[in-house]
């Protein structure tokens, strides 16, 4: 497959095989994240998306029985090296769930979790940090009268954006996005939607979708997968215009499970 | 060693206070390589927490250890025919003996009287609360049986004692009322709570296709208990009466006040007897340190240990096994 | 015609029949249920009644006099009370590390496995058995003598297996996405741990832990051996000393002593079941409230 080295590449992935136990997930996958863009990884359920998305930040680690073959680099460095600190990896790389998933603590607590594991202890670094990461989830307004309120009483949509300014805290380069929107009214998939277009800015985002049009609206970059395989990448509106796979036009014209 | 003073560095080191707390955050972790601190921190808690938890197995292996080792001295001077099918135990006599039949067959004894009572209040109970009772009278139900549970087992032998002994000697018209029998009713209700529990648990287990199953077939609630329920849940019944087996032939205190704990082979329930528990509570008060006798209750110890973790091994493998069938 | 009334006849009489042993057996339930509740009740009510009219502040407050016939059983609650506390210091740490390992640590494996029937056969060792184990390590091997300190480890390891399965249950319960989400942010595992599913978990271990009090506070075969005193006038100076204790009062009092007033009795059956009680009504209580709350989320 070839694919055009960008020098902007942030992320690059070379021969990856990865394994549930005997059953292979990911075949030969190659590719490359660029920087301050937004890509896109869409593929039938099963197809091995979001498995691909968890090896970027090793979240797979925590599944037993998966093994990882190929090479994952991130600025150049091999993330699966044996010294290589998969905490601080992971300080670097962000990611957001499916569902959304606060602690069962206070919004400002959610918040400042991450920052505090990094050993920031001083209360007007905290306060800061906790304010400007919720102003670039576009949340403070709603939520600057109740930060010791109970995450848990926000709403589903409320929820997923506190978990993206939880993940920006860090201020990670790259953000890896688990179709957040899945389990979100269309109302508040719009907000999170115009939100990564506003962060690309200053973040490199991949998203995991199971919505085309979602793809398709807020992407520069689309991968598609097929049982494990990485059929088809490029520009997005390529993908969705000129496929040049039949199974990716398949898949985006809506032929296909 | 460099690289620990290194880190001690960055942490001492000022921080610039016209830098932004997010900037300082982006650029703290930037080395992506583990660093000796962390690496050792890892470590230490990882080997920690292992150390925590083997001590479950470490203490079941010291206890087997601690009994065999001391109860085996006893053999130097007993043998152990002598020590299991002796009828005579004299422990403190110039021609000491120590045979411990009697109370072999008095735990037995209790145990089965305790069996046979609570088997069938059991798992009659154990219906009750998993498909006949309310929901509101089973949590009730439920919380007392949890309390029977709680209650000590020296407070059940007091009341055996005022109590039920007095009960016993007048209905049957003995000059004692301390018996097997009396001690067979309080173990049952102490076995009673984890016979309940096991059965109830076990027969909730089942998946309501077989209720629905049944009743669609036309068959009433009772004959959906009686041949359907009831069979797929033997495998879970069975194990929550050999867990209270195991629980009653451990029972001490209660045994030891309410028995009279003659040392005799009973020849009926109504007849005072001993326990194996109940020699060890009530003589090793007795005994100096590394004696004959001392060894001998030792002895006991590991009769009894080997008994019980027979029995609790079996009824695990059952329910283990159970478990596997339902799902 | 006829011949299909009767058909219905005998199928409603054979209805009838079937209603009518349903409502025998489940009657038969019912008593099995009562046979056990109302014991169990009675048995409450009746150490409540006859021991109440005995309890009274001077009673939990003061020294045994005359061969303990009169005075009260101060020594003895504070007996217990002293070696509930040791208990509950070696063994929370130690069941919930355990509970930590087994959950969050420990691989699918032979050891894995092996620690696993260690606790369940822990748990089915008899309380005498552990009296002579205590005996033997902690009194004798290890020099503590018959002392707070030796009673106190040998009632851990007796309820070290209710703090760990009831921890592990606990932990267990803590759904994966919290931890997810914790890792993700760069925290380590431990962290994890320590921050987000401990605090989450703290309900459950906190049931387990007074349930294993409880029985602790009640039990007498093991401290017998290890740690109790028949009568001890004083309050212990160190955790070397041998101190009185409430089951083991209960025993003496009942039956070592002849021509103890009956009211001693009862009133130190009523403290040790009070004791026993309040423990049993916190762990409810606790165990209520987190169902409640886990069913809001």
């Amino acid at each position: 497959m070839s694919v055009v080295q960008n020098m902007e590449a942030i992320i690059e992935v070379k021969n990856l095989d990865l394994y549930y136990g005997d059953f292979q997930a990911l075949k030969k996958i190659d590719t490359s994240i660029e920087k301050n863009k937004v890509s896109a990884l869409i593929g039938p359920s099963g197809c091995g998306k979001s498995t691909f998305l968890r090896t970027l930040n090793r979240m797979n680690d925590l599944i037993s029985g998966v093994t990882t073959k190929g090479e994952v680099t991130f600025e150049g460095r091999e993330i699966y090296d044996q010294d290589l600190d998969v905490v601080a990896l992971r300080r670097k790389i962000g990611m957001v769930f499916q569902k959304p998933n606060p602690f069962p603590k206070s919004i400002y607590e959610n918040v400042a979790y991450g920052p505090r594991r990094s050993g920031v202890k001083n209360k007007k670094d905290l306060d800061q940090i906790v304010e400007e990461s919720l102003k670039e989830a576009a949340l403070w307004e709603e939520v600057k009268d109740r930060l010791n309120k109970s995450a848990l009483g926000l709403s589903g949509g409320q929820q997923q954006r506190l978990c993206i300014a939880r993940a920006l805290a860090m201020k990670p380069q790259v953000l890896l996005m688990d179709e957040p929107t899945s389990a979100l009214d269309p109302i508040a998939t719009n907000r999170i939607e115009d939100l990564i277009t506003q962060l690309k800015e200053h973040y490199t985002i991949v998203i995991v979708t199971h919505s085309m049009h979602q793809a398709a609206r807020i992407s520069d970059k689309t991968a598609f997968f097929l049982m494990g395989e990485l059929i088809e990448q490029g520009d997005t509106d390529k993908i969705f215009t000129t496929p040049r796979d039949q199974r990716t036009e398949d898949y985006v014209t809506g032929r296909f499970g | 060693m460099k690289g620990i003073l290194l880190s001690i560095l960055t942490i001492v080191k000022p921080r610039g206070e016209s830098v932004s707390p997010r900037k300082k955050l982006e650029n703290s972790s930037w080395n992506l390589t583990k660093s000796y601190k962390n690496r050792i921190r890892e470590f230490l808690i990882e080997k920690i927490i292992f150390i925590l938890g083997i001590t479950a197995l470490l203490i079941m292996g010291l206890i087997f250890v601690f009994l065999i080792q001391t109860g085996i001295r006893l053999f130097e001077d007993v043998s152990l025919g002598q020590f299991l099918f002796g009828r005579e135990w004299y422990p403190n006599a110039t021609n000491a003996r120590f045979g411990i039949l009697p109370m072999i067959v008095g735990s037995i004894m209790v145990t089965m009287g305790a069996i046979l009572i609570s088997v069938p209040i059991g798992i009659g109970s154990a219906i009750f609360i998993a498909e006949v009772a309310p929901p509101k009278t089973k949590t009730v139900f439920k919380l007392t049986i949890e309390f029977l549970s709680a209650i000590p087992s020296v407070v059940l032998g007091f009341l055996g004692i005022v109590v039920l002994s007095n009960w016993v000697r007048i209905s049957f018209n003995l000059s004692s009322g301390f018996t097997v029998l009396t001690g067979s009713i309080v173990i049952a209700l102490m076995a009673l709570p984890t016979i309940i529990s096991v059965a109830d648990d076990a027969i909730r287990a089942l998946p309501g296709e077989y209720r629905e199953a049944s009743y669609a077939l036309g068959a009433s609630k009772w004959e959906t208990i009686k041949n359907v329920l009831l069979p797929a849940a033997s495998s879970g019944i069975i194990a929550g009466v050999m867990l209270g087996v195991g629980r009653a032939i451990g029972e001490t205190m209660a045994v030891m006040m309410v028995m009279g704990n003659a040392v005799q082979i009973p020849s009926t329930y109504l007849e005072s007897g001993r326990t194996l528990t109940a020699t060890i509570a009530a003589e090793m008060g007795d005994t100096v340190r590394n004696g004959t006798h001392y060894n001998a209750l030792f002895a006991i110890g590991v009769v009894l240990l080997i008994m019980t973790s027979v029995i609790n091994t079996i009824s695990e493998w059952v329910l283990h096994r159970a478990q596997r069938e339902g799902k | 015609m006829v011949n299909t009334v009767n058909e219905k006849n005998m199928e409603m009489k054979r209805d009838r029949q079937k209603k009518i042993r349903e409502k025998l057996m489940f009657g038969l339930f019912t008593l099995c249920m009562l046979a056990v509740v109302i014991p169990t009740l009675l048995i409450i009510g009746f150490i409540v009644v006859k021991g109440i009219g005995t309890v009274n502040w001077s009673f939990l407050t003061e020294m045994p006099r005359m061969g303990m016939k009169e005075g009260g059983i101060f020594p003895a609650i504070v007996g217990t009370l002293y070696l509930v506390l040791g208990t509950i210091i070696f063994s929370l740490p130690l069941g919930v590390g355990a509970a930590i390992y087994l959950t969050e640590y420990a691989k699918q494996g032979r050891l894995t496995r092996l620690i696993r029937i260690a606790v369940l056969n822990l748990a089915g060792v008899p309380s005498v058995v552990y009296g002579l184990f205590g005996l033997g390590l902690f009194v004798f091997f290890m020099g503590f003598g018959s002392s707070i300190l030796a009673g106190s480890l040998t009632l851990a390891c007796l309820i070290l297996p209710i703090i760990i399965t009831t921890s592990e249950e606990a932990i267990k319960s803590v759904p994966d996405s919290y931890r997810e989400a914790s890792l993700a942010l760069g925290a380590s595992k431990w962290e994890t741990i320590a921050r987000v599913v401990l605090p989450l978990a703290i309900p459950g271990i906190m049931t387990g832990g007074i349930l294993g009090i409880g029985r602790a506070a009640g039990e007498t075969a093991p401290i017998l051996l290890t740690v109790a005193a028949f009568f001890i006038p004083r309050l212990p100076g160190s955790v070397f000393d041998q101190v009185m204790a409430l089951p083991y009062h209960l025993y003496i009092v009942s039956t070592q002593v002849p021509g103890m007033p009956e009211s001693i009795k009862y009133g130190t059956a009523l403290v040790l079941l009070g004791v026993v009680g309040v423990f049993f009504a916190f762990a409810t209580i606790i165990r209520l409230k987190f169902k409640q709350m886990s069913h809001l989320d």
